[in-house]
């Protein structure tokens, strides 16, 4: 059965499963004692309403014919996509102890040859586009009607590669590609305004030929609506959702800690986030 | 300060030239390898793929704007619906042809070997080999086959791919390499770099007993005093400058070696471990990180060490631009020079 249709029967709230996916990358977290959890908590709402409104996929059969693709190109994002894959039961929940431990199936980068329903292996930040438009194509070839979904950071935009893919995706028409990017404004370095600006960022898709939206990534009635407009489109067009974050969202005393790529926290600070979490469910 | 530069320049300006001696001129991009009276076959690499197609639905074929230079029209041609013209972007082309592989396609991509291997590294490795993906990455201007210069003289490609863990490696020889490489590196169910000859590609393997097999070397003809062990053009040279030594009486065998990687290891050490031969190595490639090291690598690790270990190879050098055979004789890959080449070392 399409998972989709039986999360609509009997499924908890976006918002809830949202929480669910920052519980699971907290836990990750604090297994690792590190992580990329700023990020993790900034795209949570973004995955949520991916995998529990937009992608069809059978969890059971990761590598189901008829599934949408998603794409995680942004390779350190894995703690987020593992939490929503624990999240829609295509990894089971007790392995997140093993996150990027020895011979865990959940590495600190995300790779297809690693992980149930990780498509491809990212991570040479700027190649997931490109792969994209090839199963775009492939797809349309098999005259199949489902979707590639790619997540990138706005980090990747500096690649150039990144802009071929988007050429040629405008080029073939590819009304089966939705981008999603993750525009938190932190790179490795620093700002992206100073790092290397990437604004104005609708303009730039839209002369490449796509339909571009730009919503606030953590309003989730914000998201299903741009989910839904880009699965809609009638142009014969790709589809890019920019997506604005707010990384460490949910949690208040890390969201509002200086930001950095790689977000510090104490030992003792994990429960207190979790607990954190789960106070913003009550308020 | 700039950097700028200043003389000497590489060119030699006209009135400083050997009024003697005839300049050659550069042909076009792609100068044919055949010698004047030598028997060719057209496109075999296009022609080969149109066959393949037509019993292989999933084949495909990919450029980056050179399906021209790469042969590639005849399969876009005879299937247009099977074609992808992906632009001048090879980072591109690498990772749509991986998304097509993830689908189920079997992607044939080409371009020049320059491009393939010196830009689209990180694509070919990350995006295609660490997945295992069937891509077929066929590209032309191998090592020296262009007057063009370093831009497109792809002379240290193999160097460069040989460090991929699980890409596999061909260099064919001639017509009826290509044709019979094709099919099997299609049937190879993994990523394969495939050094390509196009246009006019001399036939000459079907004087032989021979027949392509991936991953195998085939010995050409005996001898006991040389052993020959060439990939690519580099066997065409090394059958002809086999000839020319028997007239001198020097008995040359010739091994011919067209994958690259994986190595036919047990052959290569069962010829080189014959008693007293000169070992030669004969490869359209830098004297760096080729065939010649891979088969020295071979001999070392396995404790067979011939009286002799010789390469002919290019230079660790940018290269000359000019016409293929000044530059062929210049850097001693010529049939020519490969011959005074070995008489020297005798």
């Amino acid at each position: 059965m399409d998972a989709r249709k039986a999360v609509r029967a009997n499924a908890p709230g976006l918002e809830d499963r949202a929480r669910n996916i920052r519980r699971h990358a907290l836990r990750m977290g604090e297994v690792q004692g590190q992580g990329y959890i700023a990020q993790a908590l900034g795209i949570a709402d973004v995955l949520a309403v991916a995998y529990f409104h937009a992608l069809a996929y059978r969890p059971d059969d990761p590598a189901w014919e008829g599934r949408d693709r998603f794409l995680l190109s942004v390779g350190h994002y894995a703690i987020a996509l593992y939490a929503a894959l624990i999240e829609a039961g295509i990894v089971p929940e007790a392995e997140l102890e093993t996150y990027g431990t020895d011979d865990s199936r959940l590495p600190m980068s995300g790779m297809a040859s690693y992980t149930p329903g990780m498509e491809i292996s990212g991570g040479s930040l700027g190649i997931g586009l490109g792969i994209a438009v090839g199963m775009a194509l492939g797809l349309k070839r098999k005259a199949s009607d489902r979707f590639v979904y790619t997540l990138m950071s706005d980090g990747e935009l500096d690649e150039g590669p990144v802009w071929e893919a988007a050429m040629s995706a405008g080029h073939h028409r590819l009304d089966n590609l939705i981008c999603i990017v993750d525009v938190n404004r932190m790179q490795a370095d620093g700002p992206s305004t100073g790092v290397l600006n990437f604004e104005p960022l609708p303009d730039k898709w839209q002369a490449f030929g796509w339909f571009a939206q730009r919503v606030d990534g953590n309003d989730i009635a914000a998201l299903v609506a741009a989910f839904d407009a880009a699965r809609n489109h009638a142009e014969p067009k790709p589809r890019v959702i920019l997506c604005d974050t707010r990384m460490a969202k949910g949690v208040p005393f890390l969201e509002t800690r200086e930001k950095s790529h790689f977000l510090r926290v104490e030992p003792h600070e994990w429960a207190l986030a979790i607990a954190a979490l789960d106070e913003g469910r009550t308020a | 300060m700039s950097r700028a530069r200043r003389a000497p320049w590489r060119g030699v300006p006209q009135q400083a030239a050997d009024p003697g001696r005839p300049r050659l001129t550069t042909s076009a991009m792609i100068a044919s390898i055949a010698g004047p009276d030598q028997r060719t076959r057209p496109a075999p690499f296009g022609h080969a793929l149109v066959e393949l197609a037509r019993t292989r639905p999933e084949v495909l074929g990919l450029t980056a704007d050179l399906a021209k230079y790469t042969d590639l029209h005849v399969f876009a041609q005879a299937h247009p619906d099977r074609f992808y013209q992906m632009g001048m972007a090879e980072q591109l082309l690498m990772l749509a042809a991986a998304g097509l592989a993830h689908e189920g396609f079997v992607p044939f991509v080409t371009t020049y070997a320059a491009f393939a291997s010196r830009r689209t590294f990180d694509f070919v490795s990350q995006g295609i080999a660490e997945e295992g993906l069937p891509v077929k990455i066929c590209c032309a201007l191998p090592g020296l086959t262009t007057g063009y210069g370093p831009s497109h003289q792809a002379t240290e490609d193999l160097a460069i791919f040989r460090g991929m863990p699980d890409l596999v490696i061909v260099d064919p020889c001639d017509a009826l390499d290509i044709e019979q490489a094709v099919p099997a590196i299609a049937a190879h169910d993994g990523p394969v770099y495939m050094r390509l000859l196009r246009g006019q590609v001399p036939l000459v393997l079907d004087e032989y007993d021979y027949r392509f097999e991936l991953g195998r070397a085939k010995l050409l003809r005996d001898g006991a005093e040389v052993l020959i062990i060439s990939a690519g053009f580099m066997t065409m040279r090394a059958l002809e400058a086999a000839k020319r030594l028997e007239a001198d009486r020097v008995s040359a065998a010739v091994l011919h070696c067209p994958t690259i990687k994986p190595l036919d290891e047990a052959t290569i050490l069962r010829e080189a471990g014959r008693s007293g031969r000169l070992v030669v190595v004969a490869e359209n490639h830098s004297v760096i990180g080729g065939l010649g090291e891979a088969v020295a690598g071979t001999l070392l690790r396995a404790g067979v060490v011939p009286p002799r270990f010789r390469q002919v190879a290019l230079p660790n050098a940018f290269l000359d631009a000019g016409a293929l055979p000044t530059l062929h004789d210049r850097y001693g890959i010529s049939a020519d020079a490969m011959v005074r080449s070995i008489r020297g070392w005798l």
